[in-house]
């Protein structure tokens, strides 16, 4: 049954699949090349230099997954046919890159972004300490280039985690999109302190969790004998080891998946980091690392802890969906709770996306009935968050963003079709129809009320209603109330920021309206590979 | 019947006015107004067309069109009325230019913009003639929803004092309802194996009753919100008396008939077990809301909360008339929404005349008013009388209908009701005398718009609500032939059929069916 990949003495190496592995080479590739250019390319050019390769990067990659779709099949093969799961190409998989490479591309517009701020959203150094010399020095200069090479390796990362099929890729994967997050995260031009917290924060939650994987990841192998997904499903069948070893292992890997994906308990750190981090960063994690998070929680429960790929097997659901159910509940009420008695966008918008995990979670404990509802859903969701922050950063005072709400009042007045695109998001996030948000929600509550979870689509459509309060309050303050005295201007959008906004309103429209041949896509890519 | 798509006309029409209005710029209030008036009287004339070619013989749903959305959800562009429906979209249809007149002045402000008002007011018109068209379920949920967002901004964005809280109290309770019903309908869509066209789901097999209770509960709560019901009401009062008057008038005199509406389309052909099961909890909050409405409503110091308040009651009795179920209580019912709609219409109409007047609408700076304004003071006492349902004026008819098929199979019921009428006397007496007669308030004399009767504009305004509540007050009947078949069909679903009459007499001179 167990290859023993890992123990054999004589390698066995695996031939690549070059063509599977096209939109991972290409995007890593890129983040390499980035920062050898860096140190080649003269300063003057360098940014224009990263920027197209950033973007061309991306959209290479997103060309080369048309190649594999529709194929199933692990993307390394060895010369005796005995199994190498470490790479996965399929539908899922596909889908879940292809996604990470299209808000990605979008955040990548926002990162770039360097006429709404001067000198960008960035500053150089994240570790230099506030208020020191070398920090006004840096506030009054340029950003420098390397965050896009950082970015593109934060999206490779997540790429991996979405394909990686045992549990040794998915930590690299996790280590490799989390690390240069941590480090994007202090990078804020404004508010210096308060970014370095966020990245602080994030990187010891961070390592925090990346030890519970890894240690999950060892508890597992003592009771599996391998790492590698499918074979961990098969042990749940026939293994004789303890039951406290895999039950063990898949808490503390549960953990560490939850605290990416922001859910309740693990979710402390969203409100925070989202606030912190330059706002095209908290864009690029609320919409791409979501993605990637849910992306690894759903292949990870759906071909180890279910047996979708075992139909005659028993399942290891029945132990672990009363926990999951109550995290799933904990998350969408305490998410939409706590969202309301928000005073600052970014605060309320990280709350929203707590809530938001928990209506994904709904559909992760649905597994593979509503895996296409919940690919959806992320889609969905993704666009409009994007759409949002990329409203944020044009909010602005002399002080930089003005994120606080009682700024925001009466923006209206002023700028009414910055309030009115902000309002069609607001709307789309409360989930009323003809907009991607209630796509998404219907689509992921019928198919779990198809998986029979009654109770949490009801607690889902009730604490919607309760994140609806928030929403409603800033329509409120944009339309219906007066301006304050020395209020916030809407910076007129650069292209890049512009096109951000338009193409997560256009996603967010036509995703409500026409929903359909997102629909088919979704479902055309059918099921993990587990077998 | 014609192939011209009439339904989708009925949608189309008032959005693109919308579109056109909402793209006059702010400075030419004028055109946006005359515009909006055009594509609303154009909506009119449609309806008018539809309501001419329907055939009063035939039962079931008419002028059906089926285009096909969102085909994994079983959302279908499907649309389709029957004589409940049709009589709802006239009124709508009806309404609409008359509210469009009646709130001619009322965005005037140079903080305000006055082609998004009446851009507004159409596409709420069109997201409500929508949900009484759709016969899919799902496609009338989107409606419902839709709904709010107009209603929201002309309620938030145009109403008077406390419009914000007004606005987000009304939002949110009805965004509840929403989603309890979104829940209940998904259900329903799991349970029908994906199928949500009104008519397959009519003509499937019935649901298993344990899940047809919870369905009944997801979808009545949400009606009931919207009607409103007792003790849901509690966002009505506020929406009603921070509203402009004609958005006020709109939002009691049809989107709330959406919620009694949604019952006799949804709750009884969908989950007729269920329905007879909840039919007694039914009666009982239409009940405590008759008498309950009532009461308060003669202690309001405020005309609008006090006319809200009013069809708090109302709708009570349009309940008793659905549950109670005999052909005779629903007809009545279904009447009752219509002549509700015209004598409300009316009153909120005539009290936004008065508050525009005299920049306030609390009962006590009024007084001798009726001396200065003849005409003003005689539509509001029709007004009034027609709420009072005055034998002669419409509401009369469907108040006597609704009790004489309540008494037929509940005589507790209908006695307890009666109490409700006396207590309208009550309320409208006492809120004339109190506002029209007895001696001048002493501040009238000094508002110069206090001496300014009804001006033409006004007097257009209001002569069609007054002809069309005295009309149906003596000829109901071309309403009647519409509405009866539809509601035996509804009954039918249910499966009760009406006690032999013991009044005969009575029978026969009113509904003439027997």
């Amino acid at each position: 049954m167990s290859t023993m990949v890992l123990a054999e003495t004589q390698m066995n190496f695996p031939t690549l699949d070059y063509v599977g592995l096209a939109p991972l080479m290409i995007v890593f590739g890129v983040a390499f090349l980035g920062i050898l250019l860096e140190a080649l390319v003269p300063k003057a050019y360098r940014y224009i230099v990263q920027l197209a390769l950033a973007a061309g990067g991306l959209l290479a990659a997103l060309v080369m997954i048309i190649p594999n779709v529709g194929d199933h099949r692990p993307a390394l093969v060895t010369g005796d046919g005995s199994r190498v799961d470490s790479i996965v190409i399929d539908g899922p998989g596909l889908f879940l890159m292809g996604t990470i490479l299209v808000l990605g591309l979008v955040s990548i517009l926002l990162i770039a972004e360097r006429r709404v701020a001067s000198g960008g959203a960035f500053v150089a150094q994240a570790a230099v300490p506030v208020g020191s010399r070398a920090d006004v020095d840096q506030a009054r200069k340029e950003g420098l280039t390397e965050v896009f090479p950082l970015t593109m390796f934060a999206i490779g990362g997540m790429m991996l985690f979405c394909v990686a099929g045992d549990l040794l890729t998915l930590f690299i994967a996790l280590e490799a999109f989390s690390l240069p997050l941590y480090m994007l995260c202090g990078l804020a031009r404004r508010k210096r302190l308060l970014s370095q917290e966020a990245a602080m924060k994030y990187f010891l939650l961070g390592a925090f969790a990346s030890a519970f994987f890894i240690y999950g990841v060892a508890l597992l192998y003592g009771y599996a004998g391998s790492v590698q997904l499918v074979d961990i499903n098969a042990a749940v069948a026939a293994s004789g080891n303890s039951q406290v070893l895999l039950l063990a292992g898949l808490g503390l890997l549960a953990v560490a998946l939850l605290f990416k994906a922001a859910a309740v308990p693990f979710h402390v750190w969203t409100p925070d980091v989202y606030t912190g981090a330059p706002t095209p960063i908290t864009a690029l994690m609320a919409a791409c690392t979501k993605v990637a998070a849910f992306g690894g929680l759903l292949r990870v429960f759906n071909v180890a802890f279910a047996n979708s790929g075992n139909p005659d097997g028993t399942s290891l659901a029945w132990d672990w969906e009363p926990i999951m159910i109550t995290v799933a509940i904990a998350t969408m009420v305490v998410g939409s709770i706590l969202a309301v008695t928000q005073t600052d966008i970014k605060r309320l918008l990280a709350y929203s996306s707590i809530a938001n995990a928990g209506y994904l979670l709904v559909g992760v404990i649905a597994l593979g009935q509503a895996l296409g509802a919940t690919l959806f859903y992320l889609v969905a969701y993704g666009f409009t968050v994007l759409a949002a922050f990329a409203v944020v950063t044009l909010v602005r005072d002399s002080a930089g963003e003005a994120t606080h709400l009682s700024r925001w009042a009466g923006l209206a007045k002023r700028s009414p079709r910055f309030a009115l695109i902000f309002t069609l998001l607001m709307l789309a996030f409360a989930g009323i129809p003809l907009t991607s948000g209630f796509a998404a929600k219907f689509a992921v509550f019928s198919s779990a009320l198809e998986a029979g979870q009654t109770g949490l689509v009801i607690v889902g459509v009730l604490s919607s209603v309760i994140l609806a309060f928030p929403y409603l309050k800033v329509v409120v303050l944009l339309w219906l109330q007066q301006p304050v005295d020395d209020a916030p201007s809407v910076s007129l959008p650069g292209p890049m920021t512009g096109a951000a906004v338009a193409l997560g309103v256009i996603a967010t429209v036509l995703l409500g309206v026409a929903p359909q041949f997102l629909l088919n896509i979704v479902e055309g890519a059918g099921q993990f590979l587990a077998q | 019947m014609s192939s011209f798509p009439f339904l989708s006309a009925l949608i189309v029409v008032p959005l693109i006015g919308a579109l056109v209005t909402a793209a006059v710029p702010k400075g030419k209030p004028r055109q946006a107004k005359f515009i909006a008036l055009g594509f609303s009287l154009a909506v009119l004339v449609i309806a008018a067309i539809v309501t001419i070619q329907f055939d009063t013989g035939a039962s079931g749903l008419q002028f059906n069109e089926h285009y096909s959305w969102v085909p994994d959800w079983g959302l279908n562009l499907a649309f389709g009325v029957d004589g409940i429906a049709l009589v709802m979209v006239a009124l709508t249809a009806l309404l609409t230019p008359i509210v469009i007149g009646a709130s001619w002045n009322d965005a005037d402000n140079e903080k305000r913009n006055v082609p998004t008002f009446f851009a507004l007011l159409l596409v709420l018109q069109a997201t409500m003639i929508g949900t009484f068209i759709a016969s899919n379920v799902l496609l009338f949920y989107i409606f419902f929803e839709v709904m709010l967002v107009p209603m929201y901004f002309l309620i938030g964005s145009y109403g008077g004092a406390r419009r914000q809280y007004a606005a987000v109290k009304f939002f949110l309770y009805s965004l509840l309802g929403g989603m309890v019903l979104l829940a209940a309908l998904i259900g329903l869509w799991v349970a029908s194996g994906g199928v949500l066209d009104w008519q397959a789901l009519v003509d499937g097999e019935p649901l298993d009753t344990g899940l047809q209770n919870w369905l009944f509960l997801g979808f009545f709560a949400a009606f009931a919100i919207k009607a409103p019901f007792f003790p849901f009401h509690t966002w009505l009062p506020d929406a009603g008396g921070a509203a402009p008057a004609g958005v006020a008038a709109l939002l009691v005199g049809v989107m709330d008939k959406i919620g009694t509406f949604a019952i006799l389309r949804y709750c009884l052909p969908l989950f007729p077990d269920a329905s007879k099961t909840f039919a007694p909890l039914a009666i009982a909050l239409a009940l405590v809301g008759v008498i309950y409405g009532a009461l308060v409503a003669i202690g309001q110091t405020d005309l609008r909360r006090l006319v809200a308040y009013t069809s708090i009651a109302h709708f009570g009795f349009i309940g008793v008339g659905i549950f109670a179920f005999t052909t005779q209580s629903g007809t009545g019912a279904v009447l009752y929404m219509v002549n509700h709609g015209l004598a409300t219409g009316l009153l909120f109409i005539v009290v936004g005349m008065l508050a525009a007047r005299r920049g306030s609408s609390a009962i006590a700076d009024f007084g001798g008013a009726g001396k200065a304004l003849p005409l003003l003071a005689g539509t509001f006492f029709i007004a009034g009388l027609a709420s009072l349902a005055l034998p002669g004026t419409a509401p009369f008819v469907s108040e006597f209908l609704v009790m004489l098929g309540t008494f037929s199979v509940n005589k507790p019921v209908a006695v307890i009701s009666v109490v409700g009428i006396i207590l309208a006397a009550a309320y409208v007496m006492w809120m004339y005398q109190r506002t029209m007669q007895g001696t001048v308030n002493p501040k009238l004399v000094e508002l110069p718009a206090m001496r300014k009767d009804l001006n033409v504009r006004e007097k257009l305004v209001v002569a069609p609500l007054v002809v069309g509540i005295l009309v149906l007050g003596v000829y109901p009947q071309p309403v009647l032939d519409i509405i009866n078949p539809a509601v035996e069909s509804t009954l039918g679903f249910v499966g009760v059929t009406d006690p032999a009459p013991t009044v005969p007499t009575a029978d026969s001179v009113v509904t003439g069916d027997n």
